[in-house]
């Protein structure tokens, strides 16, 4: 049972197929829930079985099953090659190859403290400081910037022809742009290296400053030493770190470098969205495309499906008088089915009429805009990633 | 176990995009309808209480949104100066210096400061018994546990001082299930339900908060039973194709594809329903609220949300 293409405005499915072909780096963001994890490995597998090449597609937290799907189940910090038996269980000879990591947020924080130690020592007392754990394994921001970093990280390796990276679910949906900005900004900032002062030196008499009197009655004593001997050991570290975040933010505005933002066209979900591609713009990155997941299908806005569907319901009684007989059912059974599938329809017409009109009204300032049908089972193997990356391809 | 709104404190979470934001708003409308003086906070300060509330932009400062019902939006950094000035009496402008610099500085450097000053805010407003119920819209899955733990961390962190004076009352009150609870707000979709399981666990396991109940979003209806299913399937056989097209005058297809994608979404939305309350104690009551079927959410779509909140706490 196909139903016919409707004569309402069909919805616009571009393809992501020439972005990714001519990047090295797809940055996925949007809001929480829409599918975005799943979005990235997809089109990170489309691009390794059609454009060829290899592939790495760096995801942060990805579901149980699409772990279990890509072969990733267990997998850390470091890459790993998805075997080509999971592209032929998709009944798919691969042009390319397709690698997947998870972001261990701890680990690449314990790798970057490694990297930039100037000595053992300072290392394992940075390592060791309950500060250092808090921020490395707690900070909400320490997530988003060391997702940015351990892609600046990878990239800098040259080993893959293009990075497929998840980002993290933020609060805020800057915070990842502005991560190594921020990082650098609170590394370098004057109020650090002044609050660090009467720790270092004895010639301050802190006591007689305002300001820490009042961090030492709200913090306590304690505290602020240990803030402060953290920050002691992380200064020696502080240049190359600057350094580095600058690198991670030249290395997202480049041109190699794309962002597609992920949402579905519910309310809320959509605004975040229109907020990411606004920011995304405002920074002079470069927004590639919009990818509009779980859309209803096409056919459910049909004006004659309408009709249909009105009938169906409102002329039940009669309708299932003369087929009933013929199925050799009970009428009163018919006339319910008819009277429910009909009301059905109208209900997901209503939904399907207000997505319609949020994606027009959606601001096309990607250069593509890729919507995605509906699928009614959630992806849980390889193919089913394959039929997603189909749908991102517009096929 | 108590009622949720005969609690004083309701932190409504739930991994983004299933709705928290529409069931916080729905169960604050509902209690404000029901006699209690409502304070509902945004924490995270995205604006949507506003928009599904119709009301002008929240602010620290809570306003009256409806009759009953107040609406503020979390600013660490007011909660902060609100908390200088009526504990410390220092009149904090000037005497300071650049108080955001320095807040921003010691928030970023010390993980639960913000957390801390969200949560005590909530707790000084039960205490001070400024209304009858507070209902949070709380951070997402991945930030809620690091909120409602935020005063033992501090107390593990911090061992002298004024914050770790505070801490003590704020977890008196967190602690006590009669006061305060913590209700998940879940889709019956895979992710959420995944998050849900693992968020039951942790918020067992790392906080003192108790769960109230898990909210299930957006259930979809069970369009026939299982002989109407079968008296479906044959109406999709060619012939009765035929008929039913003379019949309504028109080709049925579209129609009864969207039943047959009905049917399908409800199956599996019912397996990923049935892990849920596997996993979850027997004694946390789940809570179910309709899909509606509506073009665009605002007020109206809170109002449809409450009342099926309300029926669901019985009502």
């Amino acid at each position: 049972m196909t139903p016919r293409r409707t004569s309402v405005a069909p919805a616009p499915s571009g393809s992501l197929d020439g972005l990714l072909a001519s990047r090295e780096i797809i940055v996925a963001c949007g809001p929480g829930g829409v599918g975005k994890t799943t979005t990235a490995a997809a089109a990170a597998a489309m691009a390794a079985a059609r454009g060829g090449g290899k592939v790495l597609v760096l995801t942060i937290d990805p579901a149980r099953r699409l772990a279990d799907a890509l072969g990733l189940d267990g997998i850390g910090n470091t890459e790993r090659r998805v075997p080509n038996e999971a592209f032929s269980s998709a009944g798919i000879k691969p042009r390319g190859e397709l690698y997947a990591a998870m972001l261990d947020t701890k680990e690449s924080w314990d790798a970057l403290i490694r990297h930039h130690a100037p000595d053992d020592r300072t290392r394992d007392e940075i390592l060791a400081n309950p500060l250092y754990r808090n921020i490395s394994g707690r900070f909400v921001q320490s997530h988003d910037y060391i997702a940015m970093e351990r892609l600046f990280e990878i990239h800098s390796e040259g080993i893959y022809d293009l990075i497929v990276v998840d980002t993290p679910p933020t609060r805020n949906a800057l915070d990842f742009l502005d991560a190594p900005e921020r990082m650098a900004e609170f590394f370098s900032s004057r109020l650090l290296r002044w609050l660090i002062v009467p720790y270092r030196s004895r010639l301050v008499n802190f006591a007689s400053k305002p300001f820490y009197q009042v961090a030492d009655r709200i913090l306590g004593t304690q505290f602020l030493a240990d803030i402060a001997e953290f920050f002691i050991l992380f200064q020696s570290m502080y240049d190359g770190f600057i350094e580095r975040a600058r690198a991670v933010q030249r290395l997202l505005a480049d041109r190699r470098t794309s962002f597609i933002v992920v949402s579905t066209l519910e309310t809320v979900p959509l605004r975040e969205a229109e907020f990411f591609a606004q920011a995304i713009t405002e920074r002079k990155l470069h927004l590639g495309a919009i990818v509009l997941n779980k859309v209803l299908p096409d056919y459910l806005r049909d004006p004659t499906g309408a009709l249909v569907a009105e009938r169906l319901r409102d002329r039940a009684e009669e309708i299932a008088g003369v087929v009933a007989p013929q199925l050799g059912v009970d009428p009163a059974q018919v006339r319910r089915v008819l009277i429910e599938v009909g009301q059905n329809y109208m209900d997901y017409r209503l939904v399907a009429q207000g997505e319609a009109e949020k994606q027009a009204e959606l601001s096309t300032a990607a250069e593509t805009l890729v919507s995605v049908p509906y699928f009614d089972t959630d992806v849980h193997d390889f193919a089913g990633l394959m039929r997603l990356g189909a749908g991102l391809w517009g096929e | 176990m108590v009622g949720l709104l005969d609690r004083r404190l309701v932190f409504v979470t739930g991994k983004g995009g299933v709705g928290k934001t529409t069931v916080a708003a729905a169960l604050a409308l509902f209690a404000s309808e029901h006699g209690r003086r409502t304070l509902l906070c945004e924490v995270d300060a995205k604006g949507d209480v506003a928009s599904f509330l119709e009301t002008g932009p929240t602010a620290f400062t809570a306003g009256e949104a409806l009759p009953g019902l107040w609406a503020m939006s979390m600013d660490t950094e007011a909660s902060l100066r609100e908390y200088l000035r009526l504990n410390l009496r220092i009149p904090v402008v000037g005497r300071i210096g650049p108080l955001a610099k320095a807040f921003d500085f010691v928030a970023t450097a010390a993980p639960g400061v913000r957390e801390i000053l969200t949560v005590g805010k909530l707790c000084f407003e039960v205490r001070e018994r400024h209304y009858d119920l507070v209902v949070v819209d709380a951070p997402a899955t991945g930030h809620i546990i690091g909120q409602l733990a935020a005063p033992q961390a501090i107390n593990e962190l911090v061992k002298v001082g004024l914050i770790r004076s505070q801490t003590d009352w704020m977890l008196d009150i967190l602690s006590d299930p009669e006061q305060t609870a913590v209700a998940i707000v879940t889709t019956p979709e895979e992710m959420p339900v995944n998050e849900t399981i693992e968020l039951v666990e942790r918020v067992r396991q790392e906080t003192t908060v108790e769960l109230a109940s898990v909210i299930v979003n957006r259930v979809l209806p069970e369009l026939f039973g299982r002989s109407e299913e079968e008296v479906f399937d044959r109406l999709g056989g060619d012939a009765a194709t035929e008929e039913l097209t003379r019949l309504a005058g028109d080709d049925p297809a579209p129609v009864l594809t969207a039943a047959r994608l009905a049917v399908t979404l409800r199956r599996t939305n019912a397996g990923h329903l049935e892990r849920l309350r596997a996993a979850v104690d027997p004694t946390v009551p789940m809570l179910y609220l309709p899909f509606l079927f509506a073009r665009f959410h605002g007020l109206r779509t809170i109002r449809q949300v409450a009342s099926s909140l309300g029926e669901e706490l019985g009502f």
